[in-house]
């Protein structure tokens, strides 16, 4: 791992107020990295056996908008579900991994604030999404050409995206007291509102109440907002997007806080 | 000079249960400070309150001066736990979880030799490098209580660092923790070994159902609670006059009480008068588990 250094530049750099946060951050970093072929590589592959499957089954006989591909409608769902999943899978997995094997303890004997806490697991699990997102985009233009007409939004809804999920995967982790609950809120919870956020489709191709029930989903704000950033079209407006995105973002942070500050589950 | 560690009607409730009952509690800078009880006196809820892992129904506590909750970053910094479970992250290997260990109570590079101190003085310099997983039962110890000494705290809880540990890692152990405490680091110490709290430690407190019910030098202790034995082989039975010491009775064999030495003089004059010749005799030092005992135990099995 010594080629890794030069990243962190910061080491030496860091004054001994920050380096409680900069710590915790760097290791939560290196946490994924260890393990990367679970954690950036196999999400990767499986993004593009989705894309090289749907696209190879339904280019020819969906179209979503005009002069767009199927295929590269896909590629920004692909991205945002796996920016999505991999950021609440990061800290979900780190905190209750922790938990499990009882080295939470050593955490939580430091001097580590609550909003440091949280900053360290947060921005972890962002750069695992981002990560992610970003590679399956660069291999995904070996094969289709997507456009990026609004580059601000695209990383604006990233930023917001993995931090929301990985906002949730704090939360989640903090509540599961075992690997089984922490599934069940993986596959209950954010597969499903991935799956039906339209990853796959536009709603537009959906019945009048299925398309109101999309609306209700907090995913499909950002999957959209993220997209209208490639191709300039959205089913809703990007602002909209961004509003319902942020806001859920505010509470969820502000829930997660409360939860570290509190001590609950965690100093009980 | 703020005392290490400072501790003030504290109470702490579970529900119904009542953990701790009223525990006020003083150890100065620089002592080696036993806390020994049963299972269920209310240690590890101490110990957990020291750290910040609980939160008090009442009361307060200090750590050099500063307070857990209201100043809990200066508190914390200024304490190491070593807890009692063998915990440890799968992902890192020792040096590596030392120097992050470091990193959270805002130390850098400019540690990293301390922490090599702590590797070298625990014995783990050839698996500073194997991944935390890897290692073995003892080693595992090891690195638990290398982490907890990885930011240099001042005042160290040591929560029974030797259940299940060989001789040579815990001799070596106390050799290296009586080198820190000689440095002037505070030691607090729980441990299943009474012995162990008797030759190490100046000070003990001995805690039973949520309470403190002895308190002193562990000299003080020995010599107040418990008496000298007198261990007697007859040749004929023990006379009238000294069955008031009598404390263990079997066929010829006897056990007397003593509280002094000079009693043993009294002891055998009787004897010689009776004429009960003496087969075989032995005078034992009495220790910290007959002080135990006799404080906070009728149960036979003794966990400290």
């Amino acid at each position: 791992m010594k080629w890794l250094s030069p990243f962190f530049w910061l080491d030496d750099k860091v004054s001994p107020r920050w380096r409680g946060v900069y710590t915790l951050f760097k290791k939560e970093l290196l946490r994924f990295w260890r393990v990367a072929f679970q954690t950036i590589a196999s999400p990767i592959l499986t993004a593009l056996l989705y894309l090289l499957i749907f696209s190879h089954v339904l280019e020819s006989h969906v179209k979503v908008y005009d002069q767009v591909s199927y295929t590269a409608f896909l590629v920004p769902g692909l991205m945002m579900m796996s920016l999505l999943q991999n950021a609440f899978a990061n800290s979900s997995s780190s905190l209750i991994q922790s938990k499990v094997m009882g080295n939470i303890v050593f955490l939580l004997l430091t001097p580590i604030n609550t909003l440091e806490f949280f900053v360290a697991f947060l921005a972890a699990s962002m750069i695992r999404g981002l990560l992610v997102g970003l590679s399956i985009y660069l291999v995904a233009l070996c094969f289709v050409s997507v456009p990026t007409v609004y580059p601000g939004w695209i990383f604006a809804f990233a930023l917001l995206g993995s931090a929301l999920l990985g906002t949730f995967g704090i939360i989640a982790g903090i509540w599961a007291d075992k690997f089984d609950q922490m599934a069940a809120f993986q596959n209950f919870v954010i597969m499903p509102l991935t799956f039906l956020s339209g990853v796959f489709y536009s709603i537009h191709s959906l019945p009048p109440f299925w398309q109101a029930v999309s609306q209700l989903n907090p995913f499909f704000y950002m999957i959209d907002g993220f997209r209208y950033g490639f191709f300039g079209h959205g089913d809703v407006s990007p602002w909209l997007s961004l509003a319902v995105v942020g806001s859920f973002l505010l509470a969820l942070a502000w829930l997660c806080l409360k939860m570290l500050k509190s001590g609950y589950k965690l100093r009980s | 000079m703020a005392a290490a560690i400072e501790i003030t009607g504290i109470t702490k409730r579970f529900g119904e249960f009542e953990a701790l009952r009223g525990v006020d509690l003083r150890i100065e800078q620089g002592e080696f400070f036993a806390l020994l009880g049963p299972n269920g006196a209310g240690k590890s809820t101490l110990i957990n309150l020291l750290a910040g892992l609980l939160q008090p129904t009442s009361g307060s506590i200090r750590i050099m001066g500063h307070d857990v909750q209201t100043d809990y970053q200066r508190a914390r910094s200024a304490l190491g736990v070593v807890p009692q479970e063998l915990v440890f992250d799968p992902f890192f290997n020792v040096r590596e979880m030392l120097r992050f260990q470091a990193g959270y109570f805002g130390h850098g590079p400019e540690n990293d030799g301390w922490v090599d101190e702590v590797i070298e003085g625990l014995g783990l310099t050839d698996k500073a490098h194997t991944n935390m997983r890897k290692l073995s039962g003892g080693m595992k110890r090891r690195a638990l209580i290398a982490q907890a000494l990885a930011h240099k705290p001042p005042v160290i809880v040591l929560d029974e660092p030797t259940a299940g540990v060989d001789v040579e890692l815990r001799q070596m152990l106390w050799a290296f923790i009586q080198k820190l405490n000689q440095q002037g680091h505070t030691i607090i110490l729980t441990t299943h070994y009474l012995e162990e709290a008797e030759t190490l430690c100046e000070r003990v407190a001995m805690m039973k159902q949520g309470k403190i019910v002895a308190l002193d030098t562990t000299r003080a202790l020995l010599k107040s609670h418990a008496a000298k034995q007198l261990s007697l082989r007859l040749a004929g039975a023990l006379p009238e006059q000294l069955s008031p010491l009598l404390k263990q009775h079997n066929g010829d064999d006897v056990v007397l009480a003593l509280s002094e030495l000079s009693q043993v003089e009294m002891v055998l004059s009787v004897l010689r008068e009776a004429g009960v010749a003496i087969v075989d005799m032995q005078l034992q030092e009495a220790d910290l588990e007959d002080v135990f005992m006799r404080l906070v135990g009728n149960q036979k099995g003794v966990h400290a």
